[in-house]
This record gives C-alpha cells, structure tokens and sequence, in this order.
C-alpha cells in the first residue's frame, strides 16, 4: 500500500508542483466514504451532490447524505457549522450511507472538528485541509489552525494541507465562489473519475447563468484536478458497472414530490416545515406543468382542512409535514377518518418531541401515527423503505386512500429526505392515475354511507353528483349521514371504519424476508434502516451466522404472515430510531421498560418476545453498529 | 339518421335547464333544531329563499361548517353539506373551491369559531379572497358549549367562565375584516329585520370574491336581552344606502329613520362606520369587485390528463437520469 506522507506546509506549493510525484497506479477499492465540508454558503453541498452524481455516471453505486448545520447562517468557522455532502462510492449497489468517513475535504479545521467530535472519521482518515488558515491575519485563528492540526496529526489521521484558497485566488477574484469545483477536481482525480463528466454536472448547474460562470468554474476544475495530479501521492480506483437500464438520481423529497407528479393528484397543501419543505419546493416549480398546485397554508392545520376539503370535493389530495406539524394536524386528520375522506399525509419525521433536532433523523412518529388523533382513528400507515419505495409509496398512497376511503400516512424521514441512491427510472402507467371525478346521478335509494357488512367499505358521493345530497359531518352518524346519537350506531360504524383495515391487509402480500427464512436470529426494520440493517445481515452471513432481517413497508395494517416469519427464528429483535428504555439502567426492568415502538406493536400484536435496539443520535444507524448488535444479542 | 332526434333531445335539455325551478322544499332538510326566538333560523330562511330565487342546484352547492349552533346549518340544507371541525370551516371550504370552481360554495360559521379559535384561517381567508360567501352567526356567546363568553361579547358580559362580568372590549368583526388587505366585500345585518338581511344575502352571493357578512343574531337562550337596546330603539340602526349598495323600501323607511348614502368602495369610510359600537350599522360597508380571486390567480388552464402527466414528469425525470451508454432517450 501507499506510504501516506505528511505534507509539507503549502506555501512551498510551487516547490512541490516541480517535484511531482505523477500519476500513480490507483489502489483498487471496493468502496469509499468521501466528505466535502465547509462554513454553509461556501458550496461544500454543491461540490458533494456533484460527485456523487459524476459517480453515478461512472456505474458506481452511491449513496449521498447531506451534512446541515441546524441554522440557516452559523457563524463562520464553527464546530457545529459544518454543512456539506458525504458520499459513499462503492462497486455495487448501495443501499445506506455505511459507517465512517474515509476521507474528508474541509474548508476550515473547525467544521472538521465537529466530525471528528461526532465519531464520523474511520481512524487514519484522509483529511484535505484549506491551509489558509496558517497563514491567516488573525492571530487566534492562526493559533487555532496549528493547535487542530496538530492533534489531528497526533491523532494518526493524514492530513494533506492543500492551499486551495491561494490556488484558486491565481484565477479568480473571489475564491468563495468556485473553490468547491477546485475541490471537485481534485476528487475526480483522486477518485479516477472522467472529468468531463464533471464539466457536464457544471453546465447543468451554471448553465442557465452567463457563459463566464461556466467558463471559469470549468477552468477551476480543471486546476484542482491537475494540483492533485502533481502533488498527491495516491489515488483510488473503484470499479464500475455502468447499469444497463437508465437509473434516476434524486433524494428521498424529490422522489416524493415525483410521485406525487405521478400519481394523478392534483393539490398538495402545505406549510413551510423542515425536513419536509423540500418537497414543496420542488413541487412548487413543476406541479403546475401537468395541471397541479401547491397551495402554501396559512398553518399545518390549515393546510390539512385545505387538503380534506379539496379531497371531500372530489380530488385525493397530499399535505406534506414534519412531526410539529403532524402533531398539529390531528384533529383534522380524525376528521378524515370519520367521514371517511380519503387524504394522503406525508411525515418526514425528524428528531422529537417539540421542536426537538429540526435537520435530524429520526423514527419517533411511529406511534403517533397509527394511534393519533382522539379516539378510535384507523388509518393506514406506510414507510418507504428507500428513496425508489419513496416515489412509489405515493402512488399506492393515492389509490388506497381513494379505494378505501381512508387516510394514509406515509413515513419518511430526515435521512430519506435528503439522501440519494439511484434508482430504476420510472416508466408512467395510466393506472397510477385516479379516474376522473364521479358526477354520475347516484342510484335510486344509495345512501351516502352504504357500508358494506363484511369489509366496512361505502362508495362516496361527491359533490356535483345528483341525488346524492348529504350532510358530511364528523359527528358520529348514520347510513344517511344523519348524526346519530344512539349507542348501537356509534358501535356498528367504529366496527365498520376498523373493517376497512382488515380489508386491505387481506389484499397484502406477506414481506420477503431478507436471508434464509429460519435461523438464530431475526431483525426487524421499517423505513430508513432498511439498506444499513440488510448490509449488516450480509455482513453476518458472510461470516456464517444465520441472521436474517424483515422490513415493513405496511406498519398499519401489518401484511399477513409475520408471525409465521418470526416463529421460524429463536431469537427477534428490532432495529430503530425510536428511544427505548436501555436494559443496564439500575431502575429499568421487564415491568417498566419502555420499548421502541416497533418493538411494541410486534409484541403486543403477535405475542412473541421481541427485543430492540434503538439509536436516536439523529443520523441513521451505521451497518457496523447493526452488526455489533447483532452478534451480541446472538451471543445473549 | 338519428340527428333530428339528437338536436331534439339538446334542444329540450336547454329549455329543461332555461325551465328549471325549485321550490323552497327543495332545500329544505330536517326540522332545525335551533331554539325558538334564535337568530340562525331568520338565516337559514333568507338562504333558501335565496337557493329557491337564484334556482342554485342543490347538487352543485355545497354549505361548509365549523362547530357550534350556526354550524348545524348545513344538516337542514338539501344541498350537500361538510360540518367539520372547530374553527376549521374556512380552510375545508377553500379547499372544495380550489378544487371544484364549479361549485356554489357557502360557509356559515359563529362568532367563537370564526373570531376566536379559527381567526388565523378568518384572516387569510380574507387574504385569499376566494369565491365564498360566509356568514358569520354572530350571537356574541357559545351557546352550544352552554353560555361562555366570546371574543364578540360585550364587555362585563357575565357567562360561566366570566361570572363577574367579561374582562375585555369586544373584538369588533367588523373593523378586523376591513383591515386585511384584499378585502372585497363587507356587510353587516340583524337577524330581526329580514328585509334587509336576504338583501344583503343576495348581494353576497353575487359578489365574486370573499363576501362576509356579519349577522348579528339573538341568542334567547343565553343572551335574551342582550340586543333589546338595539331592537327597541331603530334610531340605534344604521341603515347604509347606496346605487351601488342596497336601497331601503319606503316601509323600512318609515321605522329605521337614521340612514346614510354610503359609497361602498370608499373604504376609509368603510371602517369609520364599522367602528362606531353604539350604533349598528346594516347594509353593504365594502365591495371591491376587482379584488382578484385565489382560485383564478391559481387556476390552471391545464387538466390534469394522462398525456400532460407522462409528458411532464418524463421531462422531470429526464433531468435526473443517468443513461446507460448508447441508450440514451428511449424512453415511451
């Protein structure tokens, strides 16, 4: 392997490009974790989505997360500030963001030090630190940068000094703008990737601007790449299998939003939250292309009368949230249960309660969800479990909540929101559209709630459809939609709004487990951890132990057959982002020990002793974890 | 062969339509459950009055409610009907007009549900100045909840929650709504002159845009007394006269003595009237017909067909694709 030697301080830059080592023969990796980081503004995003895009290109599986600071302006150079990309760039499909970063381009040593104090850099990282720091007018910062630098350098991380800054200032006025494609030269060198495949991703960017913006971010991209070329004394290979099928790359929000494209309906109603917003945004821009609208509420609550109202006048309508605003739409939400409105609702969850960790994974709304709302609310609840099922969970949304009269909730988060994996690309098909709406004269004698014995299930009048004039109210009521008072009433329609569930759960089909279907032990996942919890059960295979795992995408009503599944493993647990009760705390036992939701609905529903693990530190859990936990609890 | 027969038949459907008319059974459902003496009944009566006159099809009009006395309106409407939530009547209406512009849509809401729980949505309604005609049954009291104060009760109203007397002026409907930008129609009447309250009703419903109207109604359960001042003496009554606005009969005329030409575009005028309390002015305070409307600034000459979403979204997905080498564009 390549002896990583230290660099020398770059102000002998020039000195170095004389003696250049070339070009060497690239290692051959399976995979890498790359990271671009800098103060918010300085375009380290920009540079990370780039790559991971170039990457794509190349055939290479990858997964890219985004690094947000919680503020919109940190103040510069600021631990907590770091905002940027990290990618994963492997030879096959990936299917998470793995485990530590391998290495990292940093724009000040202080967004680098929040990574380091996170735990996100694999011992011995590769650092590329802007060096104008050691050389900065400010004493402090001066003294800050040597004494970072140092440690890190102490710590056994590389640390290459890469005067980026000085190099770019030789060609532009203003390095802030366009150092990002410096550093996205050097990656493509770095990582063996075509560069003309970058000079696309900057036309695509800067297009729509001035040719000189192009022009002289092309030329910075170019100067980053030949810097590398000349002094660094590695590069990596990772093979790549261009994909024979055209692939879509986007994150989970722009999947969603595309569903909503797709899935023929026509209102999204909103109010700004993160994580959530993102979507609407992209909406907003394309909606209207095919005939749609998103209309920006004055509050959550508004938003989801807004969505209930449109849905109620004919149209199944989406309103799109974050947990607050969740919370907020509740009542409204138990109103669409009990007229038996159809209506979609996107929770991109992120850290809870209250306003909790806004930029943050996590899976806390689990519950809230299946049980929200006062008294009984079915209502159907699904989490994609990629940024693909993202896309086509809204299309399966749409049509159950239509075909079941029902709300149907669906669960991203914070890291499926802002994530991208490449996908199949979508073929449309005509039947992911809803018909047009029913104005046919009802029938003779219907009546507007004309469930049906067995399933609960009742066509709907629309308004505009002759004869079939009635009252909706969330009121408890009768066949008639006259509100009814009487007790036998009230009993024979909650039945009926509880029969719907059962009656699509007979139309699901039972969950493929991942593994073999018997063994030591079974892990359960919904939503995000799907790639993370599969890539550890791999792991574990490949090491011989029988693990399997199981991911729901229906959570409410859960398909058939998962206890059949569980029963053929001796031990279960599931993996999630939810807290639960830690079994070492001195006070915590069987008899109080609160579990992850999960957890809880699996065991109460199915009576089997089912474990969990949860970690809630507000970005998904890592493989490698999965995998520790895995074989301590084979070990237990 | 059979195009006499078709134009026949195209024919008598447009003189069936020319034709078509309804009686006021025709919107009548259920006996209101309304207390005897209580104001949303003088309502209810002006609107299908109104239904009967402008022959509005039920299946084509739709009346949404929030919660309390005034929202059980709906129920005794042979149109369709959504009695929602607390609050909440405006948003739901908004949202069955954004998605159906060819429905007739009203909103009946009170006094705690529109100026008190659901203000937000009162406010941006008025912003969003959408095709509605709301009324709001303002009784100045929660009646179905059993006598508590209002934003709108007077102060040193004494009711369950302010036995000694309410703490508070009351917030004025009126001075609130004509000071949301994109106002476009204002009225104000009395449960007990009729008259002027399907006037006014009427002149509502043609209003394109938002047009609220405040109805100050009786609670005779609650508040039996509360509006005698007013009712007993017709020189404490406004009325607003106007081309552009309403004109009192010669018969109302001769009891309500006090009135005055108001311009209803004149909106500093507007809010002058409104905010004099010891008085009640009745009639048409503003109407701006060229406020334009929500649904028309965000209505899409588009339809949302097959073809425009595979068009659509293909060209989004174009922007995301990475194609396989020599594979580029074939997609249906």
């Amino acid at each position: 392997m390549n002896q990583l030697t230290k660099q020398k301080p770059a102000r002998k830059a020039a000195d170095r490009i004389q003696a250049a080592p070339g070009r060497k023969a690239p290692l051959t990796l399976k995979e890498h974790i790359v990271e671009i980081i800098s103060d918010s503004g300085e375009g380290a995003q920009k540079c990370g989505q780039s790559l991971g895009a170039i990457a794509a290109q190349m055939g290479n599986g990858i997964w890219t997360t985004e690094i947000i600071p919680a503020e919109i302006r940190p103040p510069a150079r600021s631990v907590a500030g770091a905002s940027g990309n990290r990618i994963r760039i492997g030879s096959g499909y990936i299917t998470n963001g793995g485990d530590e970063t391998g290495l990292v381009v940093a724009f000040n040593e202080q967004v680098l030090l929040g990574r380091v104090r996170a735990k996100e850099l694999k011992p011995g990282c590769i650092i590329l630190l802007e060096d104008m720091w050691r050389t900065h007018a400010d004493a402090k910062i001066v003294a800050s940068y040597i004494e970072t630098h140092g440690k890190l350098v102490a710590a056994g991380y590389k640390v290459y000094e890469i005067p980026m800054e000085r190099e770019c200032r030789t060609m532009v006025a203003d390095p802030r703008r366009g150092k990002n494609m410096y550093a996205l030269g050097m990656l493509c060198y770095i990582y063996s990737l075509e560069l003309k495949l970058a000079v696309d991703q900057i036309v695509l960017a800067f297009g729509k601007k001035d040719q000189s913006v192009v022009d002289s971010n092309i030329m910075l991209l170019e100067a980053g790449h030949k810097w590398a070329a000349a002094n660094l004394d590695f590069c990596y290979r990772i093979p790549a299998t261009r994909s024979t099928e055209p692939q879509l790359v986007v994150n989970g929000n722009t999947a969603l939003a595309l569903g909503v494209l797709a899935s023929g309906m026509e209102i999204c109603a909103m109010y700004p939250i993160t994580p959530a917003t993102s979507a609407s945004h992209y909406l907003s821009e394309v909606f209207e292309k095919v005939g749609g609208m998103v209309h920006q509420a004055e509050d959550e609550i508004a938003a989801c009368a807004f969505a209930i109202g449109a849905s109620y006048a004919g149209k199944c309508t989406i309103t799109i949230t974050s947990g607050p605003g969740y919370s907020l739409k509740q009542e409204a939400i138990g109103l669409a249960v009990m007229g038996e409105i159809p209506l979609v609702v996107v929770n991109v969850q992120r850290g809870g309660p209250s306003t909790g960790q806004p930029t943050k994974m996590e899976q806390g709304d689990l519950m809230t969800a299946i049980f929200g709302s006062h008294g009984d609310a079915p209502k159907v609840v699904m989490a994609p479990g990629t940024i693909e099922e993202c896309f086509y969970s809204i299309i399966t949304a749409r049509k159950i909540a239509e075909t079941f009269n029902m709300v149907v909730v669906v669960l991203t988060d914070a890291a499926l929101a802002t994530s991208q994996q490449p996908f199949a690309r979508p073929q449309f098909s005509e039947t992911w559209m809803a018909p047009p709406v029913d104005q046919s004269p009802v029938p003779e004698g219907a009546k507007p709630y004309d469930w049906d014995e067995n399933t609960g299930l009742a066509r709907r009048f629309i308004p505009g459809q002759p004869g079939g004039m009635h009252t909706l109210t969330g009121l408890a009521h009768d066949r008639d939609s006259h509100v009814a008072y009487d007790a036998e009433i009230n009993e024979q329609t909650l039945r009926f709004r509880s029969l719907k569930l059962a009656a699509l759960q007979k139309t699901l089909k039972p969950p493929k487990v991942f593994g073999e279907p018997k063994g030591d032990l079974l892990v359960v996942g919904w939503g995000s951890t799907k790639g993370a919890i599969e890539e550890a059960v791999e792991m574990l295979r490949a090491e011989g132990k029988k693990v399997s795992s199981l991911h729901l995408q229906f959570l409410q009503p859960m398909a058939p057959g998962i206890k059949e599944i569980m029963q053929g493993f001796k031990k279960v647990m599931t993996i999630e982002s939810n807290w639960s009760d830690r079994p070492e705390d001195k006070i915590i036992d069987e008899s109080n020990r609160r579990y992850s939701s999960m957890a809880i609905l699996l065991r109460s529903r199915f009576l089997i002793d089912i474990d969990c693990f949860s970690e809630v530190k507000g970005q998904p859990i890592k493989p490698g974890t999965i995998r520790r936990v895995m074989l301590e609890k084979l070990k237990k | 062969m059979n195009m006499m027969s078709d134009m026949k038949s195209a024919t008598s459907c447009l003189l069936e339509m020319c034709d078509e008319h309804f009686e006021l059974e025709d919107y009548q459902s259920g006996v209101p459950r309304w207390c005897t003496g209580c104001g949303d009944n003088a309502i209810l009566a002006a609107v299908q009055r109104l239904c009967r006159d402008e022959a509005l099809r039920p299946e084509k009009t739709v009346f949404v409610s929030g919660i309390g006395c005034s929202s059980r309106f709906p129920h005794y409407m042979k149109t369709y009907g959504f009695h929602g939530i607390h609050g909440r009547a405006l948003p739901v209406a908004e949202g069955v007009k954004m998605a159906r512009p060819d429905l007739t849509v009203f909103v009946n809401t009170g006094d705690g549900d529109c100026t008190s729980i659901g203000a937000a949505h009162w406010i941006h309604a008025i912003r969003y100045n959408m095709n509605l005609t709301v009324f709001l049954h303002d009784n100045q009291i929660y009646g179905l909840t059993k006598k508590q104060a209002s934003p709108t009760s007077p102060i040193g109203t004494k009711s369950n929650t302010t036995p000694r007397g309410s703490y508070l002026e009351a917030l004025n409907p009126l001075t609130v709504t004509l000071g949301v930008q994109n106002v476009s129609f204002v009225a104000q009447a009395a449960d007990w002159i009729p008259e002027v309250l399907f006037d006014i009703v009427k002149a509502a419903y043609h209003h394109k845009g938002l047009s609220f109207v405040r109805i100050i109604q009786r609670c005779p359960e609650w508040l039996p007394k509360a509006l005698d001042p007013w009712m007993h003496d017709p020189n404490k009554v406004l009325l607003l006269n106007h081309a552009n606005g309403l004109q009192a009969s010669a018969g109302l005329s001769r009891v309500y003595k006090n009135q005055i030409e108001h311009d209803p575009l004149n909106i500093d005028r507007a809010r002058e009237i409104a905010s004099n309390t010891d008085i009640i002015p009745v009639g048409i305070l503003y109407n701006n017909p060229k406020v334009p409307c929500y649904e028309d600034l965000r209505h899409l000459d588009k339809l949302r067909t097959p073809d425009l979403t595979r068009a659509g979204l293909n060209a989004e997905l174009d922007k995301y694709t990475v194609w396989p080498q020599g594979a580029e564009q074939k997609v249906a």
